[in-house]
């Protein structure tokens, strides 16, 4: 049996972030999971799946992988709506996904308590188009933020969570990062509490129907329970935590950065007041004024955005207007932290002596991911290469494993943004412009957002050549099912969705499925298509080395 | 022991860094100290450099090592050892060193002997062993490299770890059917 699942209460084991995050959600007892793979939050699904899978099988209990952020997480929202503590997963590119329907969603309020995970990239780790801070959602959705720094704090705060999201009906984020997602730590167990609820939708169009001017009544309403959060939770909350004795310097910090703040003071030897804040929205500024009134100066650790900054900057003009404020002008705003960079600012900020040596690196070469030996997006790209003259034909890229296109010994990328974009800037561009173009897409991106995108080039009379990649998985993220595949995400037998039937139905003429390893019918069909008048799509069909089918 | 230890380990996408990773931190466990490690996961992890942090001792707070702040640093492809030497300090820092080398696409290959020169540079005392070959000749498995090399770190007590607790994290964490072999690696430096 998995450890995570280890009915020892009080025993300590270490868990990845993600797997704490997990457990606790299986200690409060949720019955309803859904997810799109996107690391650095993927193994929160990857987990369940093997357990669903196995004979281990949690009863009661749901899991799937859904075709994308949104719908997984208005799946959630309908499990919650029918009473069931729900959890729904995501990368922060995901949430972008999802945001139509998260701002309603928040103003609605749900019923059985609902925690979505969201896990940021600071430094691009593994998210190739931008180094976003989520946190911005919290003033765009009022939706309450708690971030934890370690894997004990992950699983506290997913049950505080699913409690604060219950008692309030309303939707709880919890934002991890890449250092916290993939840190592993001591965790104290505690007992799993198998959910016994029966779902039931109960009819409530006062609480579910969104429309004016019932929503503006919905939007004071939850501007009335995020103050009340605020008052009753955020400001007495034991996450908003003050360490340290009292000084006239003080640091105020959060997830991740609070370890590395932690770990300054002690390789400084400095005792300094730290006020880790658990809550980022609502924010306890009740808590903040009193903890930065005496100060002569604070230094604000936040990696990424300076949110926390601006507002401590404006509580200090209500308790504190002497008050020097340090944070960015002493830390990074791009790119995650590191310990170094902690203790350079709090050296700087307490007048300490610290240096750290430098000795110049090495003059060595970096060392790029590549396609896996054998992997058959080789013979797409040197194919695609042979039949298309890469001078001259335009390459558009896309997200997953394929994107390594752009890197050697390739070079066919010339230009990528984020899922399901590569088909809709394609027809952009075939409408400007006589010049021949490929796009490539994924199979599970191509169910995720390349679908609408493929309908519009169809009904807009462009003439594309999309190339869809189908791995029969979705690989880049560590092989999950798709809906393109023969199972689910409870590991069941299901139908597999074929793509051929989709392409056909958006009303593409010009379709061949080919096997890459058949080089000479794949290039043939390339140069032909490139001629067409009319969308055309390939379907380039072999398998990822490491499925089973 | 001091207060804590801090290990790096560095290699190429493949070489079973994050199972290596996963039996220090179990190893720290039983022997009740507090620890953290960091890994990274997803597509730049596949055949590309990948490096894991691993601490441990009376209280830990950060999952990354500092730059100079490593006790140890374990590289599984000797090249890979320069792209974190600067976790190296001179007073501190032991390098153990796979004596096997991965060629990276479109650059040149740094010889072990420039490769000494310039880890000598950051510490001293470093110690390059043929794990990849030892392991290919006695038990025909290159991938048991890296428990070959925790054999060797454990056995010359370059890790303040005891073997019984390396050896009992190993059977947790490796599955079933590999276990006996794993323990040969681990073992095979005694034997040498």
């Amino acid at each position: 049996m998995e450890e995570i699942l280890s009915d020892k209460i009080g025993k300590k084991i270490i868990l990845l972030g993600n797997d704490a995050i997990l457990r606790g959600a299986l200690e409060s007892g949720v019955q309803f999971v859904s997810t799109y793979p996107g690391t650095p939050a993927s193994e929160i699904g990857n987990t369940l799946y093997r357990i669903q899978s196995s004979k281990f099988k949690i009863k009661n209990f749901y899991f799937e992988f859904s075709t994308n952020e949104k719908v997984a997480m208005e799946a959630g929202a309908g499990a919650s709506f029918s009473g069931l503590r729900t959890l729904v997963v995501m990368k922060h590119f995901g949430l972008n996904v999802a945001s139509d329907f998260l701002m309603p969603l928040v103003y609605s309020g749900i019923k059985g308590g609902m925690v979505i995970v969201v896990a940021d990239d600071p430094n691009c780790w593994s998210s190739a188009q931008s180094e976003q801070d989520i946190r911005a959602f919290a003033q765009l959705a009022h939706i309450p933020i708690l971030e934890p720094s370690d894997s004990q704090e992950c699983k506290d705060f997913t049950k505080l969570a699913f409690e604060i999201s219950e008692k309030f009906k309303i939707p709880v984020m919890i934002r991890e990062t890449t250092r916290v997602a993939l840190q592993s730590g001591i965790v104290k167990l505690g007992k799993i509490i198998l959910g016994k609820r029966k779902g039931k939708f109960v009819k409530d169009p006062h609480q579910f129907v969104t429309m004016p001017p019932r929503v503006l009544e919905m939007k004071k309403e939850l501007l009335k329970k995020i103050r009340r959060i605020k008052k009753e939770i955020s400001e007495k909350s034991p996450l908003n935590k003050t360490y340290g004795k009292n000084s006239k310097i003080g640091i105020i910090t959060f997830g991740v950065s609070f370890l590395y703040a932690m770990e300054a003071l002690k390789d400084l030897n400095l005792n300094l007041p730290v006020l880790k804040l658990g809550f980022f929205y609502p924010l306890p500024k009740e808590k903040i004024k009193k903890f930065i009134k005496n100060f002569k100066k604070v230094l604000i650790v936040e990696e990424l955005e300076p949110y926390l900054e601006k507002e401590v900057k404006e509580l200090a003009k209500e308790v504190n207007t002497k008050l020097q404020i340090f944070g960015k002008d002493l830390l990074p705003e791009v790119g995650e932290f590191r310990p170094e960079y902690v203790m350079k600012a709090v050296a700087k900020l307490t007048g300490k002596r610290w240096k750290i040596s430098e000795s110049k690196l090495p003059d060595f070469p970096k060392r790029r991911p590549q396609l896996c030996p054998g992997c058959p997006y080789w013979l797409v790209f040197q194919g695609v290469k042979k039949a298309a003259n890469p001078k001259e034909v335009i390459f558009g890229g896309e997200i997953g494993c394929y994107m390594l296109a752009g890197l050697a010994p390739h070079y066919i990328q010339d230009y990528l943004f984020c899922m399901g974009s590569s088909v809709g800037i394609a027809h952009g561009i075939k409408k400007s412009s006589k010049q021949k173009l490929i796009a490539f897409v994924g199979d599970s991106s191509f169910f995720h957002s390349g679908i609408p995108a493929l309908i519009n080039a169809v009904h807009n009379k462009s003439n594309p050549l999309v190339v869809i990649m189908d791995n029969r998985t979705t690989a880049m993220t560590g092989h999950q099912p798709h809906p393109g595949t023969e199972k689910t995400g409870m590991g069941e037998k299901t139908e597999a969705t074929k793509i051929e039937d989709i392409v056909k139905a958006c009303g593409v003429k010009n379709l061949k499925i080919i096997d890459p390893i058949n080089q000479k019918e794949f290039i043939k069909t390339v140069q032909k298509f490139l001629k067409n008048k009319e969308v055309s799509v390939i379907i380039a069909r072999r398998s990822c080395l490491f499925i089973k089918i | 022991m001091k207060k804590e230890f801090n290990i790096i380990i560095s290699g190429v996408g493949g070489q079973g860094i994050i199972t290596l990773t996963r039996i220090l931190t179990e190893a720290a466990l039983i022997e009740r100290y507090d620890l953290k490690s960091s890994e990274l996961h997803g597509l730049s992890q596949r055949g590309g450099s990948v490096e894991s942090h691993i601490r441990f001792g009376q209280k830990i707070y950060s999952p990354l090592v500092k730059i100079g702040g490593s006790d140890l640093i374990i590289s599984l492809e000797s090249q890979e050892a320069l792209k974190v030497c600067y976790y190296a300090s001179k007073t501190n820092t032991i390098f153990l060193v796979n004596d096997f080398i991965k060629p990276i696409l479109n650059a040149k290959v740094f010889s072990s002997k420039n490769i000494s020169k310039e880890l000598k540079r950051f510490s001293k005392r470093l110690f390059f062993v043929p794990a990849s070959k030892i392991t290919k000749e006695k038990l025909d498995k290159e991938v048991l490299a890296g428990v070959y090399l925790l054999g060797y770190a454990v056995f010359k007590k370059l890790i303040p770890l005891k073997p019984n607790s390396v050896l009992k994290a190993i059977e947790k964490i490796v599955p079933k059917k590999y276990f006996l072999l794993n323990k040969k690696a681990f073992y095979l430096t005694r034997y040498d």
